[in-house]
């Protein structure tokens, strides 16, 4: 269990990484934005992770287990309004996106600032 | 009984894994998109039925089984729509297979 | 036999995120996230998070794709192929080092399911003891999103309002099919109406979709569930609509008018509700004093704010389905 625990942040490592990396060096914008939503679902598998617990279940308290182990509900919750968040920020870049292509014509970043030193 | 129940879900589960697995390596190993859209097809279609009635035998006559019949029925459903609007999409956007000859009809005699 | 699926979905994210960034096809791009995002859901559903887990796979592999996708279509297909490589040079060794640090960190983080670690011992069991006795309902997450930490929740139902508003503010004025000098005509084919199949199977779905979101919306105190999730999966059946059958169609279902009251009435609901509190004689979104019977008060204030929450959501993500739809020069 604990091995399998390394492996999983070192997954959130990895995926944090490559998330930024898409961010910062490539130039199109609609990449870039992806890259951020990779950057975040990394940060979600960080916390889901932290608030297992070993033999643990959902945390749904039904009749039929009552007395159960259950796994920490607080990481969960604020996931939950992080996911949505995050939706939220990506739909108001993409109407950003969509109106820089309409007035740039191109989504390439590099060329906008080329446009733009005009 | 209890055992013959856990023998045939053991069987059915294990054929569906197998269909599936072959369904991936006929998607990995075609050489079209066609050919391997006829692979993927198979995950859509025979392997959530043998898999889901696996799981049925598993659940026995509970409300779990009821839901697992209704995951099943909506499987069947948009699978094959998907697999039928991917390949009008690829046929409408110029997709042609190596072998395709146009159509010539036969001139009256 | 867990250990096995954790590592195999934890590679499969790894693959597909690395996949994700390489590709130059942003279509690709864009389908691959869609997977990322179920395999994530899965590998949620593996940590005990099942709530996480429904919402991810209702936004993140249906939503998200969708807004992609019809950004995709009015920017465009390919990425360019990149010009100077000193720029990615230096960004790889930055990521790199960056990567290794956070490796090296990860020696010191608590033991993965260890009952000693910090975040298990102050907030997170008072919780679970406490919604038995006040609040009395199975899903302990919706408890704690809706009642004991309900400002949150209402911070993010502002957040998605102001996503809505301002998409609205960007893409909405008319540059859609009847604004003049726009090429596209009225008499080309809308929607998928002359695709049989799909368009059959499409509207026999619908209706289980509809009933399927409202299901759960109000079960969200029994099992996974909640207002996100429903507003997402409703939301879902209507863009459905609205590619089988044309985006004017679907206007006339929804009218913009009635998705903007949907937009501001969701937000509207849930602040009434914390100003009850305050008119009943006690805090801002303190539901006890909704009724008599305090437990039956919060249960009350739970579904009326998941109601909230469900109606702006769902207004929120049609309005910026149309917003982008109306935009491009199909």
């Amino acid at each position: 269990m604990e091995s399998l625990g390394i492996y999983y942040y070192w997954t959130f490592a990895v995926l944090l990484m490559v998330g930024l990396y898409a961010v910062i060096a490539k130039q199109n914008l609609i990449k870039k934005l992806i890259g951020l939503s990779l950057f975040q679902a990394a940060v979600f598998l960080l916390y889901i992770t932290m608030g297992k617990l070993e033999g643990g279940t959902t945390p749904i308290v039904t009749e039929a287990q009552a007395n159960a182990l259950f796994s920490n509900p607080l990481p969960q919750v604020l996931i939950l309004t992080a996911i949505v968040v995050g939706i939220s920020t990506l739909a108001l870049g993409l109407g950003i996106v969509i109106r820089i292509k309409e007035e740039y014509d191109t989504i390439e970043e590099d060329e906008i600032q080329e446009i733009d030193k005009r | 009984m209890e055992q013959l129940l856990d023998i045939t879900s053991w069987i059915l589960m294990t054929l569906g894994g197998v269909f599936v697995f072959i369904g991936g390596l006929g998607a990995l190993r075609m050489p079209d998109l066609y050919t391997r859209m006829h692979a993927a097809g198979i995950t859509d279609s025979i392997a959530p039925i043998l898999i889901v009635s696996g799981l049925i035998l598993q659940a026995g006559l509970t409300l779990a089984s009821v839901k697992l019949l209704a995951i099943l029925v909506f499987l069947l459903l948009t699978g094959p729509t998907s697999s039928n609007a991917l390949a009008s999409a690829a046929l409408l956007a110029g997709k042609r297979t190596e072998q395709a000859q146009p159509y010539v009809p036969e001139s009256k005699e | 036999m867990t250990v096995i699926f954790g590592v195999f979905l934890l590679t499969l994210l790894l693959i597909t995120g690395i996949a994700i960034v390489q590709t130059q096809n942003l279509f690709v791009s864009v389908m691959l996230s869609g997977m990322f995002s179920l395999l994530l859901a899965a590998n949620f559903f593996l940590l005990d998070a099942a709530d996480v887990a429904l919402t991810e796979a209702a936004v993140g592999a249906g939503i998200s794709t969708v807004l992609l996708l019809s950004a995709l279509a009015i920017t465009a297909k390919h990425e360019k192929a990149p010009s100077s490589n000193s720029n990615r040079v230096v960004a790889l060794i930055v990521v790199t080092v960056t990567t290794l640090v956070l490796i090296y960190s990860t020696f010191d983080n608590p033991r993965f399911g260890d009952p000693n670690a910090a975040v298990h011992q102050h907030v997170g069991p008072w919780y679970m003891e406490k919604t038995a006795e006040a609040i009395d309902i199975p899903n302990v997450v919706t408890a704690v999103l809706g009642s004991f930490r309900g400002y949150d929740t209402l911070g993010e139902v502002f957040v998605v309002f102001t996503a809505g508003i301002g998409v609205l503010f960007l893409l909405g004025t008319p540059l859609g099919p009847f604004a003049p000098g726009n090429p596209y005509k009225s008499t080309d084919p809308k929607g998928l109406r002359h695709y049989l199949i799909p368009r059959v199977v499409g509207r026999m779905l619908i209706p289980f979709i509809l009933l399927f979101g409202l299901y759960v919306q109000f079960h969200g105190e029994y099992g996974p569930g909640g207002g996100f999730q429903a507003g997402a999966l409703i939301a879902a059946a209507i863009i459905l609509y609205a590619l089988l059958e044309g985006e004017d169609r679907a206007l006339k279902v929804i009218p913009r008018g009635v998705l903007i009251g949907l937009i501001a009435g969701g937000a509207l609901l849930y602040g009434t509700v914390g100003l009850f509190g305050i008119f009943l004689g006690s805090n801002f979104l303190d539901y006890s004093v909704l009724s008599s019977d305090t437990v039956h008060a919060q249960q009350m204030g739970l579904i009326l704010i998941e109601a909230g929450v469900g109606i702006t959501v769902t207004g929120v993500l049609l309005s910026i389905f149309h917003a982008f739809a109306a935009r491009g020069k199909f």
